[in-house]
């Protein structure tokens, strides 16, 4: 067990070096030095609190919505719907936070527990689609994502409107928000919030209810093998449903952590990328909570540093993008590399 | 002697395993030559090698005293080598003919023709007896007479080299007969057979010599008129081992699984199994014969609960259970063996001790309020591993799908047996195994009998069928055909039966 963790760390590093090494190659034939580059890139991402803060706040939501992929993929499921998810858990926390006045120290715990709720409701949809109808759970967490979209483009202006436009949510009050002094002061005035305290906390629940409990082996059984979990006496469906429940509830968080804690406010037209980025992270993360939370983290590095890097040498920031994808690309393609791996040692041990 | 065929030294390697090492099989012009070999020893690579699928590291290959690289399959097929394959490769919605002349047909003018290439295989199919129709579709015969068309397919195609890769797994009895009878006509006509095997009893009824072979070790060449069937699996296995089962007297008891008039249906939608019943009492083997695909996978799917019947009743000690769920029958102990433990009964990632607990990780001691007692399941697994002789590189940290077939499947029996059951389903309990594995899960199930269980098995091995059971109860098309004492009947008369012929009947079928 332990030896293939590793195994699929050592894979995703490989798909790390290579993505920078893409970019690198990107930087040169675009008449720009690399190591300058990347010098910019990661000192844009680290080089105060502040930035440091930044990178870490950005990482925040990536961190949820790859602990949601995770945990649907290890049930064999893809869920693909943790953005439609994200913005249910918090146009719900928003409303909460919104129309009741109660302390921080209350309040916050409400709008946690409401927007697992309600990303965990809208996720258990396309879960209750799969085990009754057999409806491939991509196809309905797609749909969901657009009837998501629409529905805050709907509720939002009717419910929750702000004083001069149209297209956003009242702000929320100070109590309502996961940003304390505190901490922002610690980190320079950066936009570090509770979200990662909060996404540290159920990174490690994630991994404990995977590897610890009776539910964690029952949705692993099912995703590796449902034919013999059905035939041991599993409840495949009620574990689809389950599974796909607690995907959106932690996807619901990651809306949480975006809506009250990178802003402020939500706005209607807008579905947030973090829910399809966690695929990425997910993937480069190995499906485990410690692979996630370092990748996301990684991701929340580049995201927040291309902007210092463009400024510095104008490479595009579009290189930073591109960067990502070809990591994810090497991600995905890490059975190629695995491959190769294999046989080399083989090669090597015929020898 | 003149040789058609000599693979000398032939050495193959694939990364991490040598599959052959320097193997030598000789075919001499006229012989039936037995290939033997437990599962993985390395017959097929070395059939492939001949037939142009791979290509060896080191040896030679001589086809009629000629050196000869036999780059691919058509390059076999110049050289007169042809290859009836364990499934077969025909196109189900062509007929006979089509089949046959596919890749190499005649042509009148634009079109196919059909007709002549049909007169043809006429002509083949009375000169060697193998009475196929040409123009009959392939969904249409049984397996046997597809069997013979590819047989047909190559002598279409002149082959003077016949390779047979384990011919008899999908045949009934009867149908066995037929094709050893076939295949030493082919022999009076001058064509050599290769017949790939582990089953002893067909090499001792038509091969002449046999060449053994042993975890990609030659092990020799024998004449097999003169060696005993227990010699020569000793040389295949590379120890002696016991034949014959043996068994005390059962002493049944009440009985345990009672089956009315069930019927299910199957993948497509037809009912598979049809008002189907059975009684299975404590303390006796009862083996269900029958030829593959006609109502097993439904009856067992049924009597576990993966499958819902459409009608009928199943009652387990006198309790309906044909409404209750999968694991509300574990519960009420129901024990079950698939015929495919790598998709049915296990968890290929999960570790041995992970598999043992499939079935139970949910009660205590191996769980505690919903969390796992890795000590208690660990300890679990150690017992187990040692009470069912389960071989693992790291015990029961093993990963499944790191673990050979025969260990996989003492982990399946061992889960199945030491959970208790009243009844113990075990469909093919021991497809694909070597020797000594079959030997001993054998001995586990019978002891299981002695212990009063009762064993329901489902077995397409006749050998297992007559050797296990107390009583046998036949099954064609999904009915039941009739039920015989293992003890008055025979191999022939269960074939019979296995066709759809009841008892009594096949005496005045066989008189007329």
């Amino acid at each position: 067990m332990k030896i293939r963790f590793n195994r699929d760390y050592l894979l995703s590093l490989i798909a790390v070096i290579l993505g920078l090494i893409a970019g690198a190659i990107l930087m040169i034939v675009t008449n720009n030095n690399p190591f300058e580059g990347y010098n910019y890139l990661f000192r844009g991402g680290t080089m105060n609190m502040q930035r440091i803060g930044n990178t870490i706040a950005t990482a925040t939501p990536l961190i949820f919505a790859g602990l949601s992929v995770t945990f649907a993929f290890r049930t064999g499921l893809f869920n693909i719907g943790a953005s439609g998810q994200m913005l249910i858990g918090g146009l719900c926390a928003t409303a909460i936070a919104l129309n009741v006045s109660l302390p921080k120290i209350l309040l916050l715990p409400l709008m946690i527990i409401v927007a697992f709720i309600a990303g965990g409701l809208w996720g258990s949809i396309a879960g209750f689609l799969k085990a009754k109808f057999n409806v491939h759970e991509v196809v309905a967490t797609i749909m969901l994502n657009w009837i998501a979209y629409w529905t805050v483009y709907y509720m939002v202006p009717l419910y929750l409107k702000a004083e001069f436009l149209e297209t956003e949510s009242r702000r929320i009050p100070s109590e309502a928000s996961l940003r304390i002094e505190w901490l922002r002061d610690f980190f320079d005035g950066s936009y570090i919030n509770l979200g990662i305290v909060l996404a540290i906390i159920v990174a490690i629940i994630v991994a404990f209810i995977l590897d610890k409990t009776t539910l964690g082996y029952e949705l692993k059984a099912v995703g590796y093998n449902r034919t013999a979990a059905e035939t041991a006496g599993i409840d495949v469906n009620r574990n689809i449903m389950l599974s796909m429940g607690i995907a959106g509830g932690l996807a619901g968080l990651a809306g949480l952590s975006l809506y009250a804690g990178i802003a402020t406010n939500m706005q209607i037209g807008v579905l947030p990328m973090q829910g399809f980025d966690g695929i990425a992270v997910s993937l480069l993360g190995a499906n485990s909570p410690l692979g996630v939370f370092f990748a996301a983290i990684f991701f929340g590095l580049l995201h927040s540093g291309k902007g210092f890097m463009t400024a510095m040498t104008g490479i595009p920031p579009e290189i930073a993008d591109t960067i990502i994808a070809t990591i994810i690309y090497f991600a995905a393609t890490s059975v190629v590399v695995d491959r190769f791996l294999e046989n080399r040692r083989k090669r090597r041990e015929t020898k | 002697m003149e040789y058609v065929v000599e693979m000398l030294k032939i050495r193959k390697e694939f990364p991490g395993v040598v599959a052959c090492d320097d193997i030598t099989l000789q075919l001499a012009k006229g012989e039936i030559h037995a290939l033997l070999g437990e599962n993985g020893a390395g017959k097929s690579t070395l059939m492939s090698i001949l037939f142009g699928l791979y290509q060896p590291d080191r040896g030679t290959i001589k086809i009629r005293g000629k050196e000869e690289k036999i780059a691919n399959p058509n390059v076999a097929n110049d050289l007169k080598i042809g290859m009836v394959h364990q499934h077969f490769k025909l196109v189900h919605n062509f007929t006979v003919t089509e089949n046959i002349i596919l890749g190499i047909e005649q042509k009148k003018g634009i079109v196919v023709d059909r007709k002549g290439a049909s007169k043809k295989i006429k002509e083949l199919s009375v000169q060697y007896g193998l009475n196929v129709e040409p123009d009959s579709l392939i969904s249409n015969i049984s397996v046997g007479m597809q069997q013979r068309v590819e047989i047909l397919k190559m002598l279409y195609r002149d082959a003077e080299v016949l390779i047979f890769d384990e011919p008899t797994a999908v045949l009934t009895p009867q149908e066995v007969q037929e094709l050893m009878r076939i295949m030493k006509d082919l022999i009076k006509e001058g064509k050599s057979i290769i017949l790939i095997t582990h089953k002893l009893k067909e090499i001792k009824a038509v091969a002449d010599r046999c060449t053994i072979i042993r975890r990609g070790q030659y092990v020799g060449t024998v004449d097999v008129k003169e060696t005993s069937t227990e010699k020569m699996a000793e040389m295949m296995v590379g120890r002696k081992i016991s034949f014959g089962i043996e068994k005390k007297e059962a002493t049944p008891g009440e009985n345990a699984l009672e089956i009315r008039n069930l019927s299910v249906k199957n993948k497509v939608g037809v009912m598979g199994l049809k008002e189907f019943s059975l009684d299975v009492k404590c303390g006796e083997i009862v083996g269900i014969a029958g030829v593959d695909g006609n109502g097993q996978g439904e009856l067992a799917s049924a009597l576990i609960g993966l499958q819902k019947s459409e009608s009928g009743e199943i009652f387990l000690r006198n309790k309906e259970i044909s409404g209750l769920s999968i694991r509300e029958r574990i519960e009420n102990r129901v024990s079950h063996i698939s015929d495919d433990r790598q998709k049915y009964g296990l968890i290929l990632e999960y570790t041995l001790d992970e598999n043992l607990i499939l079935k139970k990780y949910y009660r205590e001691p191996y769980s505690i309020k919903g969390m796992l007692n890795y000590d208690e399941i660990h300890r679990y697994g150690e017992k187990i591993i040692e009470d069912f002789d389960i071989r693992a590189g790291r015990g029961g940290e093993t990963t499944v799908r790191s673990m050979s077939g025969g260990n996989q499947q003492k982990l399946v029996v061992g889960r199945e047996i030491d959970s208790n059951p009243d009844l113990l389903i075990a469909v093919q309990p021991t497809r694909g195994l070597d020797v000594g594995a079959i030997e001993y899960i054998h001995k586990r199930l019978i002891e299981q009998r002695d212990k009063g269980r009762a064993v329901l098995m489902i077995s397409l091995e006749l050998d297992e069928i007559l050797g296990l059971s107390d009583r046998v109860a036949v099954i064609n098309n999904g009915e039941l055909v009739g039920i015989v004492n293992a003890k008055e009947t025979n191999e022939a008369e269960i074939g019979l039966m296995m066709t759809g012929i009841k008892r009594g009947e096949a005496d005045e079928d066989q008189i007329q």
